[in-house]
């Protein structure tokens, strides 16, 4: 389990190519059903099997926007609390199931990972840009993108 | 491997609506909708869910998820039951059936978005694309709508930019 609210990293201890933290996600049906009251999308397609099946998917699948705010989620942790998240990108090049009924949860972990590619200073903000991803358990990259977040500086 | 040919679908009235803003939707953000999408996603920040912590952080109230946008005033007369926005949207309109969600680009000023704001967004068609998908056999076309959002105070929070895929039934 993840802390709550992770220590504070500042500018000054991250260099290009820093791998950040990793989150780890394992959708289920319950979670799906729980953004779709959150984000207000209703569509079928994320959590009745048989109306996936006639649009000819396999079986439910995740929501993009869903994976996006998990992208989001990975780098709000690394801002911390004295950081801020300026963008959040990211493209989905495929679908990610959700487990369901007694399936393991495990089975369709869904990991989100950053590394960070640039920093520097405009103004007085520090900025340090990252690429981003999300990870099926098979290893396969489902949703790569690029971050960017405003660091706090020792001083 | 050079693309193949295809006709475009691309027509002078598509490329008209580029940069036309669509109407306006208002979208609020409350205690309760800033803790219902931060438990979907699986937030544990105390942040997002009590009020004295996301006070002592410096915000306002309990801030918005990296994501969360608002929820779409709802009203049956005139929003849509699925998706709970506007019914029909307007403007750009693809040719094509099938529909896929490409993408998600949000970019934030800096300006806090907390429970208890009220955004107001309108979209624009910022481009049009097509390319041939190899795997499918079929042409697609590709769109990109910005959406910007602006606060109570007038002030622009957010610009979000969405990728739409669409293409014709594989066989028809």
């Amino acid at each position: 389990m993840s802390d709550a609210v992770p220590d504070q990293i500042y500018f000054e201890d991250i260099d290009v190519g820093d791998s950040i933290p990793e989150l780890e996600k394992s959708p289920t049906s319950q979670q799906l059903v729980q953004w779709a009251a959150g984000s207000g999308d209703f569509y079928q397609i994320h959590y009745d099997t048989s109306y996936a099946q006639d649009t000819g998917l396999d079986d439910i699948i995740v929501h993009g926007a869903l994976k996006h705010a998990f992208l989001g989620e990975l780098l709000w942790r690394f801002a911390g609390p004295e950081g801020q998240v300026k963008r959040v990108q990211c493209s989905y090049r495929g679908m990610d199931p959700a487990a369901q009924g007694r399936e393991s949860a495990q089975e369709k972990k869904f990991t989100l990972r950053g590394t960070v590619t640039r920093k520097y200073t405009e103004g007085e903000r520090n900025i340090v840009e990252l690429d981003i991803e999300g990870v099926r358990a098979d290893g396969s990259v489902s949703t790569p993108g690029q971050g960017v977040v405003v660091l706090p500086s020792r001083g | 491997m050079a693309d193949q040919e295809f006709e475009s679908a691309i027509t002078d009235e598509m490329r008209a609506l580029i940069g036309v803003k669509g109407p306006e939707t208002v979208s609020e953000l409350t205690t309760t909708s800033v803790r219902m999408f931060a438990r979907s996603v699986g937030y544990v920040d105390p942040a997002f869910y009590d009020e004295d912590a996301a006070q002592a952080r410096g915000f306002r109230s309990l801030p918005a998820p990296p994501g969360y946008l608002g929820t779409p005033i709802f009203n049956p007369a005139d929003s849509d039951p699925t998706f709970g926005g506007r019914r029909g949207g307007g403007g750009f309109r693809s040719p094509y059936p099938l529909v896929l969600n490409g993408g998600t680009d949000i970019e934030y000023t800096g300006e806090q978005i907390c429970a208890g704001d009220t955004l107001t967004s309108s979209t624009a068609l910022a481009s049009l694309n097509e390319r041939w998908s190899g795997a499918l056999g079929v042409p697609m076309l590709i769109q990109v709508s910005e959406t910007t959002y602006t606060n109570q105070n007038g002030k622009v929070v957010a610009i979000s930019r969405g990728t739409g895929i669409s293409y014709p039934r594989p066989g028809d």
